[in-house]
């Protein structure tokens, strides 16, 4: 894949596909605020086995984690990718940055396909596209000040040409961060600073570069309530005064909701709901969104709700269930359930539900 | 269910039945920790009170003192941890007189616990079952097999199949071993049950049914809960009292309804407002500036002064103290007096 780019926008590489030279990628524009299309994407990792197993199986196994799935993310919006362990929007979120390789679909960033770019590419990507982990103490390095961490990205990717310059971006990025005065904590080290200002610093990480998009995932898993809303609340800014693209990665559909302009909900490596933050909340049409919504802890002692409790876990993605994928715990499901699968169902606006029973009168 | 009698508690080591309110009645509570530089005050004269087959809730922000208090009850503290004075009166007992043999009595037999990680509570190299049953034998002397038979209708009481009585913890999912947590818990009978962040770290599905059979053992065993948790919403759909803890003080305590309906501290006020509801209106979720205090040299009077938006000239010199503003709802706030 790594060839020498030419001025020539597309060349063919090795295998005849047409690869993605860094120029392309710089004069590329967003059109119709679309800024990615993620189409009919699949991401199957292959099942370690015994050398015995592998012998007498006739068919190789896969973790089907990612199993088709089509969704736009606009510029400038927060989606959100809800749905519990093992679901499959963590490798959604690092499928979009290709850490991991998509298996099946595409996705197409500004209208070029990802999985096309070349080696020089990629990096020219990476620069445009970051991501926050949820453990702010594992994902820092102890030993370096935080003015190297902050740094860092700067200096790989050789943006920077002076010292000043590089203090400035680092000073700015950490001050956005919320970290004020910023040049207070420039010589630090990660263990002088609380979870919730360590997870500043990776934010800062992030945002120094000045992405298009960032994945952020589960950012608030680990931190207090305070601390958890002045992250979203930061989070929010960025996409308000800097015009970052948020894909918010979470299990929970009470934060998702209360910062995310639309959610995904996701199930056993498809999307089973899509549609504006609010609109799915209140007009939830799948059985399982309507199941979650049900058993959200709210506030209020008086407010008690029937919870919709389902049955039994999410069952592993290696031997995925036929017919709706849900149908086993599903209160709705019929008998038709358990033999076809569902298409995308239109409710309203950009409102779609995978759901066989929506077909009904 | 066959061996519920308690032990008669005028046998027990320290003598005297003490009189005291409820089953579980903690009185001015001091838990220190001892530190190269001093002692963190972390639960610093925290009083609560636990009715047979209530549920009491324990929140606050980390590091607040709500696990030091449940491991005060238990005598679970590390080495560097003490109890400095107040009581701790269970059933007619001191606990925090107690020494360590008579607490091994207690504790598991009438006073168990439910810790937060599942994973790391139980032993990965022993079958699930086998842990089960180990409290059972010791306390109430019963053979292996008998103790085994036990575990095995406590398997079928949580609603794991009694079936996987000998799997290990890592061939169960996170939700059954927490499940299996709650087995254990129950092994002896107890008439008290403390669930440290028992659904943390579960996903939301998971943390319903494991909430929902907290609720049915609580009603089918006629048993008391403490939870502790730092999710508000939590305590507001499974107790029915709740302790607000800030910094190792009471801020403020009552029923859930006082609490979540009429809330009084400024400190209880912003921290409900920090959970959202997606039942009503949409807004973005609030969140208290600054940090709570370090609790080596904690600010004399309200510790939450630093924080508050509505603080008074005393606020930073006079602690406050419990005001009963609605009969069972105590605030500790100077605002309110």
């Amino acid at each position: 894949m790594a060839q020498a780019p030419t001025s020539t926008p597309a060349k063919k590489n090795g295998k005849g596909r047409e690869t993605v030279d860094p120029e392309a990628l710089r004069t590329a524009t967003v059109t119709d605020g679309t800024l990615f299309q993620v189409r009919d994407l699949e991401v199957f990792f292959p099942v370690r086995e015994g050398f015995f197993k592998a012998m007498v199986q006739t068919q190789k196994k896969y973790v089907r984690a990612v199993d088709g799935i089509t969704f736009d993310v606009k510029q400038g919006e927060i989606l959100a990718l809800v749905g519990e362990s093992g679901c499959g929007k963590t490798t959604t979120g690092r499928t979009m940055l290709r850490l991991e390789a998509a298996t099946g679909g595409q996705i197409l960033y500004k209208g070029l396909p990802l999985r096309n770019f070349s080696q020089r590419s990629l990096r020219e990507y990476r620069k445009k596209a970051q991501i926050i982990f949820q453990d702010p103490y594992n994902s820092i390095n102890p030993k370096q000040t935080i003015f190297d961490i902050v740094a860092e990205p700067l200096e790989v990717n050789k943006l920077v040409h002076s010292q000043y310059d590089k203090e400035e971006r680092v000073i700015k990025a950490i001050a956005e961060a919320g970290l004020r005065p910023a040049r207070d904590y420039l010589y630090r080290y990660p263990h002088e600073l609380s979870g919730g200002q360590r997870q500043r610093v990776c934010i800062a990480g992030a945002t120094v570069l000045e992405p298009d998009v960032i994945v952020a995932d589960e950012p608030v898993a680990s931190l207090d309530v305070s601390i958890r809303n002045d992250i979203l609340k930061l989070m929010v800014e960025h996409k308000e005064k800097l015009g970052v693209t948020y894909i918010f990665i979470t299990h929970d559909l009470s934060l998702a909701w209360v910062i995310s302009d639309r959610i995904a909900v996701m199930y056993l490596g498809r999307i089973i709901e899509i549609g504006h933050t609010e609109e799915v909340v209140s007009n939830p049409q799948h059985p399982y969104t309507k199941a979650l919504i049900s058993v959200i802890p709210v506030p209020d002692p008086e407010g008690k709700r029937v919870h919709t409790i389902l049955t039994g876990e999410t069952p592993n993605a290696v031997d995925i269930p036929p017919g709706c994928r849900f149908h086993p715990r599903c209160p709705e499901a019929i008998d038709i359930c358990k033999e076809a699968a569902p298409e995308d169902v239109h409710i309203r606006d950009d409102h779609y539900a995978a759901c066989l029973r929506l077909n009904e009168g | 269910m066959s061996t519920t009698e308690a032990v008669a508690p005028a046998k027990a080591a320290t003598g005297q039945r003490i009189e005291h309110e409820g089953l579980l009645d903690v009185r001015e509570l001091k838990t220190y920790f001892k530190l190269s530089d001093g002692w963190v005050q972390a639960v610093d004269g925290v009083s609560f009170v636990v009715e047979p087959g209530q549920s009491l809730g324990l929140a606050g922000e980390s590091g607040c003192g709500k696990t030091t208090a449940a491991l005060s009850i238990l005598k679970l503290l590390p080495e560097n941890g003490k109890i400095v004075s107040g009581d701790i009166l269970f059933d007619g007992r001191n606990l925090a007189k107690r020494t360590e043999y008579g607490m091994s009595k207690i504790r598991w037999k009438e006073i168990s616990i439910i810790f937060q990680g599942a994973m790391n509570a139980l032993n990965p190299v022993r079958p699930t079952g086998k842990q089960i049953a180990e409290p059972i034998v010791l306390h109430e002397g019963v053979s292996d097999a008998k103790a085994m038979l036990r575990a095995r209708e406590l398997f079928d009481l949580v609603g794991i199949n009694p079936k996987r009585i000998n799997d290990y913890p890592h061939q169960l999912s996170g939700g059954m071993r927490q499940r299996a947590m709650i087995a254990m818990a129950l092994a002896c009978n107890p008439k008290l049950v403390i669930g440290d962040e028992p659904t943390t770290a579960l996903d939301v599905m998971v943390q319903a049914q494991i909430l929902d059979l907290i609720a049915r053992l609580r009603r089918e065993l006629d048993l008391s809960f403490i939870l502790i948790s730092h999710d508000l919403s939590v305590m507001a759909e499974t107790c029915d009292k709740g302790v607000i803890m800030y910094a190792g003080h009471v801020a403020e305590s009552g029923t859930t309804t006082n609490i979540f309906d009429n809330p009084q501290h400024p400190y209880t006020k912003r921290l409900i407002k920090a959970f959202p509801n997606i039942h009503e209106k949409r807004e973005m979720v609030s969140s208290i500036a600054g940090d709570p205090p370090n609790l080596l040299q904690p600010p004399p009077g309200c510790r939450f002064c630093p924080r508050c938006d509505d603080r008074l000239g005393k606020c930073e010199t006079e602690t406050p103290q419990q005001i009963e503003v609605d009969p069972g709802h105590f605030v500790a706030c100077h605002l309110v007096a």
